[in-house]
């Protein structure tokens, strides 16, 4: 479904690579954690998913398009078959729910038939069915990310991209939204999500990749938000360091010098 | 569905900017009346080209008992001096080149200098034989000129071969220098026209990067994100072009043929089917310089 090999990318300003020769491949129906901290390399990671951007080495596969041969006019096509959810939740504000949902239908040229369809079904699916005609900013913050997801997945996208989509939101909300994803991901669909919340991997129990600076130090089937298990792949350049939770706290300082 | 959606985000757009909007359309409506105005001189020096090369002619004129100047020397030009020039003219080199030939003797041409400057003070001094007899040449190419020039001014009696077009050509470079001068103001101007659709519509993408990023993710094509904000230039420019189609049609109709024309009957001047003609020219030019010009500002937002 998803496969990186030895995939790296560097920025321009930054001589340090946001993702360092990682190789990795996540199947179909797959509930993956992309956990690290922040400046590890998880949203390079998803934005190399959705080829917003391109690799400096090494190659992606995406349901089974190599993302370095895709041309530039086929990317939206390609898109058609991610849905992206953010931690800002990203939303029209002039736009009631039912238009925010419907919008991503238009602009991809469904029939007005078929949106009148799907956009009530995939609002009833969110637990959204009573407002569909509120504007966002008439809804909590849990609300906005269920018009969120719901928009992701109106055109049944084969991979959910989430990017800490519950970081704005408190735990209990949280608890609901990782329902709604736990639901979306029993249908079949791949859920990738980046998160900083350690309660709800401990709780989720599902596999978790933890990136550090770029590179994969822990891939577990069914692990929590801290490591207790041996990391897959090796440390490499972080041999010299002390202990793991270290390098977790130097990677967080990294970010933010 | 799509094509309703595509045109209720332009009219958002068009809306949302609506004063750069206006000045996009004032800027192109000035500038392309300008190209307007150019078309229209050209179209004026082409006329007027055409005009005098039919009636402007060759005047071959002959020598006086006053006349000193070229090959005569006070005296007559001789029947047979006459018969020579006529017999030039009928050479085949030269036949080929000349449409008519008229001869007027003394009497016919005083008769011509009469009715045109009869009027004016010391005519009356002026007698018939004063006037050169003059062989008037029409040609097949006014451009041939000089060819029976050069062949006839060595010929005894003849004093003078006068190209009579070079008498218009400093109206012809006036005009041509309004024209160019009205060139250069249009360029100018539509270059100012191309950076303003171009920022107008950058303004335009900028207030709707929300949407734009979301179509972007959900995977809209390239084609249908662009085509609102080229449509958008495009409608504006298109208001412009046509107020400067209006104002041209009106410059013609009302100043050309209501005015310039009234005031010198029989004067050769641009008519209402020329005005028509420059009115496609501008809507094309017009829509052509907004669709690319804000094809290039939008393309900023489509890289992916």
């Amino acid at each position: 479904m998803i496969r990186f090999d030895q995939v790296t990318k560097l920025y321009k300003s930054n001589a340090r690579p946001a993702l360092n020769a990682v190789s990795l491949e996540i199947l179909r129906g797959e509930f993956v954690f992309l956990v690290g901290a922040s400046g590890s390399g998880k949203s390079s990671f998803l934005r190399l998913v959705l080829k917003e951007e391109t690799p400096s080495r090494g190659q992606i596969h995406v349901l089974g398009q190599n993302l370095g041969q895709l041309s530039s006019r086929k990317v939206p096509y390609f898109r058609r078959n991610l849905g992206v959810v953010f931690q800002d939740f990203r939303l029209l504000p002039q736009k009631s729910v039912f238009d925010n949902v419907a919008f991503t239908l238009q602009v991809i040229g469904k029939s007005k038939g078929f949106i009148q369809e799907a956009v009530p079904d995939v609002l009833r699916m969110v637990g959204l069915a009573g407002k569909t005609n509120r504007l966002p900013h008439e809804l909590s913050g849990g609300e906005q990310q269920r018009v969120a997801i719901a928009r992701a997945i109106v055109n049944k996208p084969a991979i959910l991209l989430a990017d800490e989509p519950t970081g704005n939101l408190d735990p209990s909300t949280s608890a609901g939204i990782m329902t709604l994803l736990e639901r979306i991901s029993k249908g079949g669909t791949t859920v990738l999500m980046a998160t900083h919340d350690a309660g709800i991997v401990d709780q989720m129990q599902r596999r978790v990749i933890e990136l550090v600076a770029g590179q994969v130090v822990r891939d577990e089937r069914q692990g929590g938000y801290q490591t207790q298990a041996v990391p897959v792949q090796g440390f490499g350049g972080f041999g010299a360091q002390p202990g793991y939770g270290d390098i977790g706290i130097a990677g967080q300082s990294e970010a933010t010098r | 569905m799509r094509f309703g959606l595509i045109m209720s985000e332009v009219g958002n757009g068009l809306r949302r900017n609506f004063s750069m909007v206006i000045s996009v359309i004032l800027v192109t409506f000035i500038s392309l009346t300008f190209v307007g105005a150019a078309i229209l001189l050209q179209f004026q020096i082409g006329q007027m080209k055409g005009y005098w090369n039919d009636r402007a002619q060759v005047a071959v004129y002959l020598c006086t008992d006053n006349s000193s100047t070229g090959n005569c020397k006070l005296t007559e030009a001789t029947a047979d001096q006459k018969d020579l020039v006529k017999e030039q003219l009928a050479s085949p080199a030269l036949a080929d080149l000349i449409k008519s030939v008229t001869f007027q003797n003394h009497k016919q041409v005083y008769a011509q200098y009469k009715a045109s400057f009869g009027d004016t003070t010391g005519s009356d001094f002026i007698t018939p034989s004063d006037l050169p007899e003059t062989f008037s040449i029409s040609l097949k190419d006014p451009q041939q000129a000089p060819v029976i020039s050069e062949s006839l001014s060595s010929l005894a009696g003849v004093e003078q071969v006068v190209d009579q077009r070079k008498y218009l050509d400093p109206i012809f470079s006036a005009l041509n220098a309004a024209s160019l001068t009205a060139v250069g103001i249009a360029v100018l101007m539509l270059v100012a026209a191309v950076l303003l659709i171009a920022t107008t519509i950058r303004l335009s993408a900028f207030s709707r990067r929300r949407e734009l990023g979301i179509m972007r993710l959900v995977g809209a094509s390239n084609r249908f994100i662009q085509t609102p904000f080229i449509l958008e230039g495009v409608i504006a420019a298109l208001i412009g072009s046509v107020l400067a189609s209006v104002a041209v049609v009106v410059i013609v109709k009302f100043f050309v043929r209501g005015y310039l024309a009234e005031q010198s009957q029989g004067f050769p001047f641009i008519g209402f089917g020329e005005g028509l003609i420059v009115v496609p020219i501008l809507l094309v030019v017009g829509a052509v310089l907004a669709a690319s010009s804000a094809s290039v500002a939008i393309g900023r937002y489509l890289k992916v």
